[in-house]
């Protein structure tokens, strides 16, 4: 074979060989291929083949559970301003990641514009909930007026394991929709993706990989909605199960099995574009009410 | 007399490459059901903390008794394993339910005190009821070479012992490789160990696959020169059913059928019940369990 010249040797990067990604599941800060061996074909909006994607099984949902209840703790323990500290870090390393997302988007069809602005609109939503982090807490719990002489506090607390399935309508903000809500509340997450928009929700991943989240905190996985349904909403170790853009009788369904292990369950129907909502953080809290007692003041003549 | 010493050498990474593939065994359905059973036969229950009570031995006692009464056809565990201060507690909650009672002995987990002590804590452990004895060798002498001291140690305990079963605990986290295990085993099996046991909990490692092998290997061949039989009991660390269930198939093909009994072989272990007790109703519902509705203790 004829030597080539230096000035004509070309970098390997070159169009002549490309290098492909393998998208594959986030379970506990790790990206491992599905248990299950199983894929599915994505292809672009032209129907040209982009990426073999891993199809998940019940055995990756579990995997992920067990993650989630072993990050769960030590997450709803953190402070919350860390919390919130950590969630601003999501959004720094999305941003820098523009052509990376904006790139995927337009692969699965966005155009410029429509792929710019989910992109934007996604940066906007991460620091949206990074500043309700340590926030919530404040606006939502309460003192209770009581007749006897105690203090009485109302406060909020994670309900624990999120199960979650993003919308497929966007294909970013619907899954930061699912992921950054319950995680600012101190919940732990397994999320299915978008079955339409797998890659962005892998490359999302990466940016959760780099952002100080600990492992086991979000877990993402790709697949069929119809296969993890029930596992969704059967495993006893999960406490919440959100489903976006739900049909009817798959709702119903859910709701069924939930019922089992008193599972809150959430049916939620996305608008686009994506917009904050506190609620999406307060529905995944717990109320507790503590009774502390106190001197008896006022009328009572005495003091704290 | 002079110690013989006789053990095969140890090939460290056909060893490692064994016990890789025993992680590899699939085991589903019925085969899976039979398994997670016996595994939860052949535990230990153990709580050996300084801050154990009464209490929590009543606790852990009647946990003994009722791993999950929600699920008929379970059995119990082998032994409850407590401190000897705490075997009366443990043989009042235990009564007649046929779980037994191993007693830690001989100055556990370090073994570093004289055998005058090493005895009376022995006879301390039968006198309030204990059906079995764990002792801990003498790791320090041991390495220093001083083998016949160790033989002599194992020997006076048994002897103290009489008819209860002695289980020989190595220590082997501290032993350094796996040839001081062939060798450690070999002398406590000499000494007239009725079990060997890889670990005391309190040193990482604590129990593994690979030295687990190797004892159970120096089991067999003994069982080939003399025709008896030594228990094996691997302790610490030991906390998913997947690894138990991968300890019984290397139990199974090292040994044979004859040792798949709790008579041969058990579990040391505290969290490991509740796994087994989770996939044994997870196997019968279908559905994936949470800790939330097992007891702890």
């Amino acid at each position: 074979m004829a030597t080539k010249k230096s000035s004509e040797k070309k970098s390997v990067q070159s169009a002549d060989l490309p290098i492909n990604k393998t998208y594959k599941l986030f379970i506990n800060g790790a990206f491992p291929r599905t248990e299950s061996g199983r894929y599915f074909q994505l292809d672009d909006a032209d129907g040209n083949f982009m990426a073999n994607i891993c199809l998940s099984s019940r055995k990756d949902f579990r995997n992920s559970v067990v993650a989630a209840r072993s990050a769960q703790q030590s997450w709803q323990d953190r402070a919350a301003f860390n919390k919130s500290q950590i969630v601003y870090r999501i959004a720094e390393m999305l941003d820098q990641k523009r052509d990376l997302f904006v790139n995927e988007m337009i692969q699965m069809g966005y155009s410029k514009s429509a792929s710019d602005k989910e992109f934007t609109a996604a940066v906007d939503l991460v620091v949206y909930y990074a500043g309700w982090c340590d926030k919530y807490m404040q606006v939502f719990s309460n003192v209770n007026p009581v007749a006897s002489s105690h203090f009485n506090f109302s406060v909020p607390e994670p309900t624990g394991i999120v199960a979650t399935m993003a919308s497929e309508k966007t294909a970013l903000t619907g899954i930061i929709q699912a992921i950054i809500p319950p995680i600012c509340g101190g919940n732990t997450v397994v999320v299915l993706s978008a079955e339409k928009y797998p890659a962005t929700a892998i490359s999302f991943a990466e940016v959760l990989a780099t952002s100080d989240v600990p492992a086991g905190v979000v877990n993402i996985l790709t697949g069929k909605r119809a296969e993890l349904y029930s596992h969704f909403a059967s495993h006893m170790d999960v406490n919440a199960v959100v489903i976006w853009d739900a049909e009817k009788a798959d709702a119903k369904n859910v709701g069924a099995l939930a019922a089992d292990s008193v599972k809150r369950t959430h049916f939620y129907e996305s608008k686009t574009p994506v917009v904050g909502n506190p609620d999406l953080i307060m529905n995944l809290q717990e109320t507790k009410t503590t009774w502390h007692p106190i001197q008896n003041i006022s009328g009572s003549k005495s003091g704290y | 007399m002079e110690l013989k010493l006789r053990h095969k050498p140890i090939d460290q990474v056909g060893i490692e490459e064994r016990c890789a593939r025993f992680k590899t065994r699939s085991i589903k359905t019925d085969a899976k059901m039979q398994g997670l059973k016996m595994a939860l036969s052949m535990i230990d229950l153990t709580t050996l903390e300084g801050k154990d009570t009464a209490g929590k031995v009543r606790q852990m006692c009647y946990k003994a008794m009722h791993l999950h009464d929600e699920l008929p056809g379970l059995p119990t565990v082998a032994a409850v394993c407590v401190y000897p201060e705490m075997v009366a507690s443990a043989r009042k909650y235990l009564g007649s339910s046929g779980v037994k009672i191993a007693s830690v002995a001989t100055a556990f987990p370090s073994g570093q005190t004289n055998l005058d002590i090493k005895l009376a804590d022995t006879k301390q452990a039968i006198d309030a009821g204990a059906d079995e004895i764990d002792m801990v060798i003498s790791r320090g002498k041991f390495l220093q070479g001083d083998y016949n001291f160790v033989f002599d140690e194992i020997s006076s305990i048994k002897e103290a012992c009489g008819n209860k079963r002695l289980k020989v605990i190595l220590e082997t986290g501290e032993l350094g490789d796996l040839e001081n295990v062939a060798l450690a085993s070999r002398l406590a099996i000499d000494a007239g160990a009725d079990f060997i046991k890889t670990s005391t909990g309190k040193i990482q490692p604590a129990a593994t696959m690979e030295v687990t092998l190797v004892m159970l290997e120096v089991i067999r061949d003994y069982y080939f020169e003399t025709g008896k039989m030594v228990g094996m009991k691997p302790a610490g660390g030991i906390s998913n059913s997947k690894l138990a269930l991968h300890y019984l198939i290397m139990l199974k093909e090292t040994l044979g059928d004859a040792w798949l009994t709790n008579e041969w072989f058990r579990f040391g272990a505290s969290s490991l019940a509740n796994d087994l007790l989770k996939q044994l109703v997870k196997q019968t519902t279908g559905v994936y369990q949470s800790g939330n509705y097992f007891a702890l203790d």
